[in-house]
């Protein structure tokens, strides 16, 4: 099948170069027959994609070692599920994967504008078509997710342990949405600019998508936080790492349009700053595509460079151009329709939280890329790592924070004395009066200022998304005398672009006080210790109870228990392990390939509303050397023996010789390992305790939940209602059709 | 004031606002940051108890542990040679041979220090099998 | 063989699909008649995504209105010039539509 794959991959490459081309001919040359196959030509292609898709999930799942990529991220061993999720361990299927999302997203946007925007969806096909050619040229000409080999290995190499973990497998297909769904706003943009059609229309279907995007983005890049947290062993959920960076930019990016293109809306303003902001996301995303790829940077997650550099910067390039070329030249329509009446108003709230979100854009960036713009500017590639974020994007965050308050409550256009009394007043208490009592509380004084603004600031966004739903609730009962629980389920559901979004603020709000908690007030040591001794740590004591151990021939494991107390009251009970799997590598000794090879920790985490203990151990396997190296010796000398002898007996007897060998090999291990448990040394652990990281996932979900409730679409019949009572409204007041339009 | 006026005064500010950020960013980077270099480099133009990042791959056969320390050597990825490094402190989890390391080094006397918890380790590569061995 | 031919059958509906709308256009009236009205129905199409955000822009004002960020006398001279533009536009439908 797999020549099936590449014929379709180069299939789907022919059908997006015409589809291209046909929807450039017939808008050009106003033949709508050509723009017709524009349009299937997408269709098409997904359904392309999704059968060359199914294939490879086809030969992953019956471990079809003759295709390269499964025998290289896949294993007879692998549990079903893994085996499912490894294409996108790979360069090759993952680029797959982006084009096969890429196809459905298209389609899908094709199908909901078919008859709207005649004049821009040419362009905006011509331009995801030719997303779709870039990465299936990759696919076709440099990374083939169908090669095969005619010598397929009876066995593979398996999935890295540390990717057999739930979200990190459904981290990338989050991420590429994220990326895939950038690409639709991107195209219409383009094909608005180019068309000059730059009214209403074109931002209606394109909101949408944005949001979806920035939804999916923002998942995925707080499911790679959460596996970070709860998997690796350092300790920490962000490391402003260049792979994290670069999916971080176009989510601030898109968050920046999604709240400034309402603007654009109701007044008319900002539409060079959401053209860039729309052309800019989608352009961040491909860098980040790239650098994941490329290893032009190095990082934790760069895997190695790759020769798909080039074809990326020149696509980058094409982007950045592009965009400041259209925008550059559609100018004059761009012009504002109204002015900034003040400063202190709505718009301008909107106004400067674009200038604090690109900022931070900025600021990342430059951090991130500083050793590439180091390098051509004096020769050294000069590294500056996390520490210098901080200065920028801890003041630009509590900025925004404040902003994400303020914006909800502020008039239109110019505030007034009145207005700020009626709308302010109450959160601005509220912020005050938590800040009042956490200084008090923390004994008048803080090494963390910092932090303790943001909680006030936090609790004063709290306040005013409490307050604006109270508010709404309290409109809609006087009108309709419903009960509370239902006029508020009737005042989401008819305001969810406005409800929704607050949640969203609410959201961020417990996020970052859970962040600004976590970062500043962590306590964290690292000691050694031996059974029966304990630390203490913020007043926790942990206390080494027992060491675990095991082995089986796929991973040799090394733990132990922790017993964890406060003020003399057990706490909780935690568990630790670090596994070393075997390595391939014979020169490493025959016992000893199995403790030299990739390792991977398991967290021991108690996970609390206010705070989180978390522990990992790091054995030290020094006191086993001795004896891994006699071992190595001895069997090395033994299976020496058996091969010398091999000539002259049959190979059956040679094969029963090694089998016994290997058993005993087997037994050492299980002993030495055993060792751990019966001769136990003093380990080194990392115990941190930290308070309110909970505080960030359950920050994650409510955003996620506002922002589902933001995106989902007015049910058909209402808007079948809305449309009936529209035509009633042209003999009527528009202002009673309006309150019907749900 | 007029509008027109306001406005210019406004752009006034955020430019300027913009260049002191761009200026901030750009000291702080050049400031703070730290010299990253291959193998080769770090013996070439090195300077004692200044410290460095070195990146690289770990040398195959070349990891040790001799209590809580941690040998290894760094190979340079376009020559044949390799720095020895003392290390002490967190081992990331996809530590191995053949992967993509980091770590800040200083000389001290004729050996290159690790600075402690400065390791970092690539996750292992799926797009290319790093050259572990020379 | 058995792919060989399974790619045969792919690429064949592929191209009966994709340059399906070529064959049944090649009668020329269709053409012709679809360029006129496609500008229209763009203005059209513009008119009516202008005239639902107007009226969602008189639901905002009304729902600010009613959880107070709005006074009322803000909020009336603020309904009379939205109801003034949405009536425009609704105006400018009409004479689009009846073109």
């Amino acid at each position: 099948m797999a020549l099936t794959g590449r014929a379709l991959l180069i299939l789907g490459l022919a059908v997006a170069v015409f589809g291209a081309c046909a929807s450039l001919y017939g808008v050009r040359t106003g033949r709508r027959e050509w723009v017709e196959c524009g349009r299937r030509s997408v269709y098409t292609l997904a359904g392309l994609m999704t059968l060359a898709f199914v294939i490879l999930e086809a030969a992953f799942l019956r471990s079809d070692f003759s295709f390269n990529v499964v025998a290289g991220h896949s294993s007879t061993t692998t549990p079903t599920f893994y085996k499912m999720t490894a294409p996108w361990a790979s360069q090759e299927g993952s680029l797959l994967l982006w084009v096969w999302l890429l196809s459905l997203w298209s389609s899908l946007v094709l199908f909901l504008t078919r008859g709207k925007v005649r004049e821009i969806v040419p362009y905006a096909t011509a331009i995801l078509l030719g997303f779709g050619t870039f990465f299936l040229s990759l696919t076709v000409f440099y990374a083939n997710p169908f090669a095969t080999t005619s010598n397929p290995p009876a066995e593979g190499a398996g999935l890295d342990p540390l990717l057999l973990h739930p979200s990190m497998m459904i981290h990338p297909p989050m991420l590429y949405s994220g990326y895939t769904l950038l690409t639709i706003p991107f195209a219409f943009a383009v094909g608005a600019l180019i068309t000059g059609r730059l009214r209403s229309e074109w931002i209606a279907v394109v909101r949408r998508f944005a949001l979806a995007a920035w939804l999916f983005l923002g998942i995925g890049i707080l499911l790679g936080a959460r596996w970070s947290y709860t998997e690796l062993g350092w300790g920490g959920y962000w490391a402003w790492d260049p792979v994290e960076n670069a999916a971080l930019m176009p989510w601030l990016c898109i968050t920046a349009f999604i709240h400034s293109i309402m603007i654009q809306e109701k007044r008319g303003m900002l539409k060079v700053w959401n053209a860039s902001l729309v052309l800019g996301s989608a352009t961040l995303a491909i860098i980040g595509t790239f650098l994941v790829r490329s290893g032009v940077l190095d990082s934790i997650h760069a895997f190695g460079a790759s020769t798909l550099g080039v074809p990326f910067v020149t696509l980058i390039a094409v982007m950045v151009g592009g965009s400041i070329g259209l925008v550059v030249w559609r100018r004059p329509q761009l012009r504002s329709d109204s002015q900034l009446d003040s400063l202190l108003s709505r718009e301008a709230v909107f106004l400067f939280q674009n200038v604090v979100l690109v900022a931070m854009v900025f600021v990342v960036f430059w951090v991130t890329f500083f050793p590439l713009i180091s390098e051509a500017v004096t020769g050294t590639k000069v590294s500056v790592g996390p520490p210098a974020f901080r200065p920028f994007i801890v003041p630009l965050a509590l900025v925004l924070v404040l902003l994400s308050g303020i914006g909800p409550i502020i008039a239109w256009r110019r505030v007034t004395a009145a207005n700020l009394s009626r709308n302010f007043t109450i959160p601005v208490l509220v912020g005050l009066t938590t800040l009042a009592v956490l200084i008090v509380a923390g004994g008048g004084t803080s090494s963390r200022p910092l932090a303790l603004i943001m909680f006030g600031l936090g609790a004063f966004v709290i306040a005013t998304v409490v307050q604006e739903i109270w508010r709404g609730v309290s409109a809609r009962r006087a009108m309709t005398r419903d009960p509370i629980p239902m006029a508020l389920v009737q005042l989401i559901r008819r305001n969810r672009r406005r409800y929704g979004g607050y949640i969203v603020h609410a959201g961020l709000a417990v996020l970052l006080i859970g962040v600004a908690a976590s970062s500043s007030f962590q306590h964290s040591s690292d000691v050694t210790l031996a059974p029966g001794q304990h630390a203490v740590v913020n007043g926790y004591t942990i206390r080494y109870v027992r060491p675990l151990a095991s082995a089986t021939s796929q991973k040799i494991s090394f733990g132990a228990v922790l017993d964890v107390s406060k003020g003399g009251k057990h706490v909780t009970t935690l568990t630790t392990t670090r596994g070393f799997y075997p390595a391939q590598d014979p020169t490493l000794g025959i016992i000893g390939r199995f403790f030299n090879g990739s390792s991977d920790s398991n967290v021991g985490l108690r996970a609390g509303i206010t705070k989180d203990i978390w522990t990992v151990i790091n054995p030290d396997l020094g006191p086993l050397q001795g004896l891994i190296t006699k071992g190595d010796r001895l069997f090395a000398a033994d299976e020496s023996q058996i091969m010398s002898r091999a000539a002259k007996v049959s190979t059956a007897q040679t094969q029963q010789s090694l089998n016994a060998l290997f058993a005993e090999r087997d037994t050492a291990i299980s002993g030495l390992v055993a060792r751990f448990k019966s001769h136990p040394w003093s380990v080194n652990f990392l115990l941190i305790v930290s308070p309110l990281v909970t505080w960030i996932w359950l920050g994650a979900l409510i955003i996620a939940f506002g922002g589902l409730i933001a995106l989902w679409p007015v049910p058909a019949f209402a808007r079948r209602r809305a449309i009936a009572r529209a035509g009633a409204a042209r003999r009527g007041s528009p202002a009673v059709a309006a309150r019907e339009t749900a | 004031m007029d509008p027109s006026r306001k406005r210019a005064i406004r752009l006034v500010v955020a430019l300027t606002a913009a260049l002191l950020l761009a200026s901030a960013l750009v000291y702080t980077s050049f400031a703070a940051g730290r010299d990253e270099v291959t193998a080769s480099q770090l013996l070439q133009k090195a300077k004692p108890g200044k410290s460095y990042i070195l990146a690289g791959t770990v040398l195959a056969g070349s990891v040790h542990h001799q209590g809580t320390t941690l040998l290894f050597s760094v190979r340079d990825p376009k020559q044949k040679l390799a720095v020895p490094v003392r290390y002490t402190g967190i081992v990331p989890d996809p530590f191995a041979e053949g992967r993509g390391v980091l770590v800040t080094v200083s000389e001290h006397g004729s050996q290159w220090i690790g600075e402690q918890n400065s390791l970092t380790t690539k996750c292992p590569s799926k797009y290319q099998a790093a050259s572990s061995s020379y | 063989m058995l792919q060989f031919l399974i790619v045969l059958a792919i690429l064949a509906v592929v191209v009966i699909v994709v340059t399906g709308p070529l064959r049944s256009a090649s009668r020329p009236s269709a053409s012709v008649a679809e360029a006129a009205p496609g500008e229209e129905t763009a203005e059209i199409a513009d008119l009516e995504a202008a005239r639902e955000a107007k009226y969602r822009e008189i639901r905002d004002a009304e729902l600010d209105h009613s959880t107070g960020k709005l006074s009322d006398a803000d909020f009336e001279a603020l309904e009379r010039t939205l109801r003034a533009e949405a009536v425009e536009i609704l105006h400018a439908l009409d004479r689009a539509r009846n073109e």
